[in-house]
C-alpha cells in the first residue's frame, strides 16, 4: 500500500473547503452538499482502506511520509510529516466517520439557511485541520492543525455573525484557546531549546533513553503542554468557551463537542505519553483538573435549562474523565472513552438539534414535554444517547466510563482512589441530568402551546415553523440512526476481560502505548473490577431513579428543591460566578488598560500624534516654502542675485578657484 | 595707460545698476533694458581682459554675448508685444500666472 496516500486524508477536505469557499456562493444546494459530502467521504474511504491494510498480518504497525524540508535553520529542521500508528487509525476513524455523518446531517439541518456554501466551506477546513493535527508527525505540524481547529472554530460559532451573542462566543472561544496555544508554544521553544528536533520519534526516543534533560526542564514542559490541553479540551480553569460555543448551529456543536477541537488536548497528552509518564506532579495534576473539571461541570449540568448547554457541559465533564483517565496513567481507556464520547455525544446533539428543529428553534427545555410521541425517531435515538452517557449496560458509554473509574481505583495511588470517588459521583450527577434532560423533553404533559409566540431571536433553525412539531427529514434520521447503533455497540470493542470480553481496544493501542503499559497495574482480581462495576452501574440507576421521581412522578420537586437551597442553587445556577471572576480579575482590568493606556496614550497620543506631528511639520515647512513660488519674476531674480553673490563670497573668502 | 581696475570697478557699478533696475523697476521695457546694461557690463569686463593679455578670445566671446542680445532682444520685444495684447500692461507685477 502507497503511504502517500496519506496526502491525500487531509488534502481531500481542504479542497472541499476551497471549492465551497470559493465557488459555493454561486452553486445551487445541492452541488454545495455534494461537494462537501464528497470530500469528506473519500478521506473516510482511505481511512478504512489504511485501517484494513494495518490491521493485516505482516503489515506494519506505523506507516509515514515525509516531505522536503518545510523550515531548516541550521541545524534544526522540520519536515512536513505525518505519521499513522493505531492511536492516530483511531482518532482518524472518528474524525473521518463522525465528521461525515455531521456533514451529512448538516444537509438537512442547515437546508433552509443563508450562507449554506460558507457553512459547507467552514465544516471541510474543520475536518482539514483536525486531520492534519492528528496526523503530524512532529509538534509543529500539530501546533499548525491546532491553530487551525481554532480558527475553524471561531469562524462557525461566530456562524451567525449577525447575532451579537454568536460573534461574542466565537471570539471568546478564540481568545481563551490563544491563552492554551501560549503554552503549548512554550513548551515547543523548550522542546527545540532541550532537545534540539521537533518530530515525536526523536523526542520520545531522547527521553525514553536515559535523558540529560533535567526533570525540572520537563515538568516546565509538562505543563505548558497541560495548559495548552486545557485550553483545547475545556478543563479548568479555561473550560469557559465551550458552553458559550452552543452559540454556533448545532452541527457544529455536535463537531466540536464529538469528533474534532476538544478531543485534541486529550489526542495530544496521549500522544506524548512518554514525556508525561517522567514528570509525575504534572500527572498529578492532570488527573487532579480531569476529575475537578468531571464534578464541576457535572453539577451546572443539572440546573441549565437550554437542551444544548445540558450537553455543552456534559461534554466538559466527560472530557474530564479523559483527562482523569491520562492523568492516572490509563492512556487506552482515556482514547477509548474519547471514541464512545465521539459516538454518543454526537448523537445527543444531533438529537437535540432535531428536537430544536422539530420545535422550530426553541431550545429551552421548560417550553418542551410530551415529545416522545411526536418525533418518535428522535426520540428513540437519543434515548441510545443518554442510556450510553448514562453509564448503563450494554451501551458504549458504559465500558468506557468503567474502565476509567476502575483504572483509577487500581492505580494504587492516593490520587487515584480520590479521582475514582469525584468519578463515581460524577457518574451519578450524569445519569441524573441526562435523565432529567430526557424527562423534560420527551415525557410529561406538552408545555409548548404558548412557547411558539416568544422564540424571537432564534436564528438557529426554523423559528416560524410555529406549533407544528414534526419528525426530522431521513438525511437527519439516518445519522442519528447510525449514532444510535454505534453508542449501542461502539464499546463492546472494549469489553473487558472481567466481563469475559478481550478488551481488544487497548490491545489495539498496546503497540502505541506500550511503555506506559508496564507502568499499570496489573490486578489479576476480576471480583474488584466487576464490584466496581456494579456500584456505578447502581450509581447510574440511583441517578435515573432520582430525575424520574424529580421530573416524572412528581414534576415539581425540582423547584421545591431549588427553592429550599437557594443559596446552593443559586451558585450552580451562576455556573459558581466564574464567568464574572473572570470577567472581573481579568477582562474588566484589560479593558480599562487598553481603554486608557492603550486607546488613550497610546492610540490618540503616540498612534495617531506621531503623524499628525509629521503631518503638521510638513505643512509648516511647506507653508514657508510655498510662499517662494509667487510668481514674481522680481522676487525670482532677487533670490537669484542673492543666491549668486553668496556663491560669489563664498568662492572668495574660501580661496576655491571658480570654475 | 588706464589700470584694468578702473575698466572693472565701471563694470562692476554698471552691472550693479543692472541688477538693482532689475530688481526694482515694474516696467518690462527697463527690466529689458537693464539686462542689456548687465550684458555690456561683462563684455566690458571682457574686453578689458582681452586687452590686458593681449588675447583675442575675450573679444570673440563679446561678439557672441552681442548675437545672443540681438536674438534675445528680438525674441523678448516679441513677448512684450504679445503680453501687452494679452494684458493691456507692460506691469511685471500682473504677470504672475504661474504662482504656487
Amino acid at each position: 500500500m502507497n503511504p502517500n496516500l496519506l496526502w491525500y486524508i487531509p488534502l481531500l477536505p481542504f479542497v472541499g473547503f476551497l471549492l465551497n469557499g470559493t465557488l459555493g456562493r454561486k452553486l445551487p444546494r445541492a452541488a454545495v452538499t455534494a461537494i462537501a459530502l464528497l470530500f469528506t467521504a473519500a478521506p473516510a474511504a482511505i481511512v478504512a482502506n489504511i485501517w484494513i491494510y494495518m490491521k493485516s498480518a505482516g503489515a506494519p504497525l506505523t506507516l509515514s511520509v515525509i516531505s522536503k524540508p518545510w523550515i531548516a535553520v541550521s541545524g534544526f529542521q522540520v519536515n512536513f510529516a505525518f505519521t499513522v500508528d493505531h492511536l492516530t487509525m483511531i482518532m482518524l476513524a472518528i474524525i473521518t466517520g463522525v465528521g461525515f455523518l455531521i456533514h451529512l446531517y448538516s444537509a438537512g439541518y442547515m437546508a433552509h439557511e443563508d450562507g449554506f456554501w460558507r457553512f459547507f466551506a467552514y465544516l471541510n477546513l474543520f475536518m482539514f485541520f483536525m486531520l492534519v493535527l492528528v496526523l503530524s508527525a512532529n509538534f509543529l505540524l500539530l501546533f499548525v492543525g491546532w491553530e487551525g481547529v481554532g480558527l475553524a472554530s471561531y469562524l462557525l460559532i461566530g456562524f451567525y455573525f449577525t447575532k451579537d451573542s454568536a460573534a461574542n462566543a466565537g471570539k471568546k472561544a478564540f481568545v481563551v484557546n490563544r491563552i492554551g496555544d501560549f503554552g503549548f508554544l512554550i513548551a515547543m521553544f523548550l522542546i527545540i531549546a532541550h532537545f534540539g528536533t521537533l518530530n515525536f520519534d526523536s523526542v520520545f526516543r531522547q527521553l525514553s533513553s536515559h535523558t540529560e534533560v533535567s526533570t525540572c526542564v520537563l515538568t516546565t514542559i509538562g505543563f505548558m503542554l497541560l495548559l495548552g490541553a486545557t485550553g483545547k479540551s475545556a478543563q479548568i480553569p479555561l473550560y469557559v468557551w465551550l458552553p458559550d460555543a452552543m452559540e454556533g448551529p448545532t452541527p457544529v456543536s455536535a463537531l466540536i463537542h464529538a469528533a474534532t477541537m476538544v478531543t485534541a488536548g486529550i489526542y495530544m497528552i496521549a500522544r506524548c505519553h512518554v514525556l508525561f509518564a517522567l514528570t509525575p506532579a504534572v500527572m498529578t495534576t492532570i488527573a487532579i483538573i480531569g476529575a475537578a473539571t468531571a464534578l464541576m461541570a457535572a453539577t451546572i449540568g443539572m440546573v441549565q435549562h437550554d437542551i444544548k448547554r445540558v450537553l455543552a457541559y456534559s461534554t466538559v465533564s466527560q472530557l474530564g474523565y479523559m483527562v482523569l483517565a491520562l492523568g492516572v496513567g490509563a492512556y487506552s481507556a482515556g482514547i477509548f472513552h474519547l471514541m464512545t464520547h465521539a459516538f454518543f455525544k454526537a448523537l445527543l446533539f444531533l438529537s437535540a438539534g432535531s428536537v430544536i428543529h422539530a420545535m422550530g428553534g426553541e431550545q429551552d427545555m421548560r417550553k418542551m414535554g410530551g415529545l416522545w410521541k411526536k418525533i418518535p425517531i428522535t426520540f428513540w435515538t437519543m434515548t441510545f444517547g443518554v442510556l450510553a452517557i448514562a453509564g448503563l449496560p450494554p451501551f458504549a458509554g458504559f465500558f468506557s466510563k468503567d474502565e476509567i473509574l476502575y483504572s483509577a481505583f487500581a492505580a494504587g495511588t492516593t490520587v487515584g482512589k480520590v479521582t475514582w470517588f469525584i468519578g463515581l459521583i460524577t457518574a451519578g450527577l450524569t445519569s441524573f441530568y441526562m435523565f432529567r434532560l430526557w424527562f423534560k423533553t420527551f415525557f410529561g404533559a406538552p408545555r409548548f402551546e404558548e412557547a411558539t409566540e416568544a422564540h424571537h431571536g432564534h436564528h438557529d433553525s426554523h423559528a416560524g415553523h410555529g406549533i407544528h412539531v414534526h419528525e426530522s427529514p431521513l438525511v437527519m434520521t439516518i445519522p442519528l440512526m447510525v449514532l444510535a447503533l454505534l453508542s449501542l455497540i461502539g464499546g463492546w470493542v472494549g469489553v473487558p476481560e472481567a466481563l469475559h470480553g478481550h478488551a481488544e481496544f487497548s490491545h489495539f493501542l498496546a503497540p502505541v502505548f506500550s511503555s506506559a503499559a508496564e507502568a499499570a497495574p496489573e490486578v489479576a482480581n476480576h471480583s474488584v473490577e466487576l464490584g466496581l462495576a456494579a456500584i456505578s452501574v447502581l450509581t447510574a440507576l440511583l441517578g435515573f431513579f432520582v430525575a424520574y421521581v424529580m421530573y416524572y412522578r412528581k414534576p415539581g420537586t425540582g423547584a421545591a428543591l431549588a427553592a429550599k437551597m437557594k443559596p446552593v442553587y443559586n451558585l450552580i445556577d451562576h455556573k459558581y460566578w466564574v464567568d464574572e471572576i473572570y470577567g472581573t480579575v481579568l477582562v474588566a482590568p484589560l479593558q480599562m488598560f487598553s481603554r486608557f493606556v492603550l486607546g488613550g496614550v497610546v492610540e490618540s497620543g503616540v498612534v495617531q500624534g506621531v503623524p499628525a506631528a509629521g503631518a503638521g511639520i510638513t505643512r509648516g515647512l511647506s507653508s514657508i516654502t510655498r510662499r517662494m513660488q509667487s510668481g514674481n519674476i522680481r522676487s525670482y531674480a532677487g533670490w537669484l542675485a542673492f543666491g549668486a553673490a553668496v556663491i560669489l563670497l563664498i568662492a572668495i573668502f574660501t580661496q576655491v578657484p571658480v570654475r | 595707460m588706464v589700470p584694468i581696475a578702473y575698466y572693472l570697478i565701471l563694470a562692476a557699478i554698471l552691472f550693479t545698476v543692472g541688477v538693482a533696475a532689475f530688481l526694482i523697476k515694474r516696467n518690462v521695457i527697463t527690466i529689458f533694458m537693464s539686462i542689456e546694461l548687465m550684458l555690456n557690463a561683462v563684455n566690458l569686463t571682457f574686453v578689458a581682459f582681452s586687452h590686458m593679455w593681449h588675447q583675442v578670445s575675450g573679444q570673440i566671446f563679446v561678439f557672441f554675448v552681442m548675437v545672443v542680445a540681438a536674438a534675445e532682444a528680438a525674441v523678448g520685444l516679441a513677448i512684450i508685444i504679445a503680453l501687452f495684447r494679452a494684458r493691456q500692461t507692460l506691469s511685471i507685477d500682473q504677470v504672475d500666472l504661474m504662482k504656487n
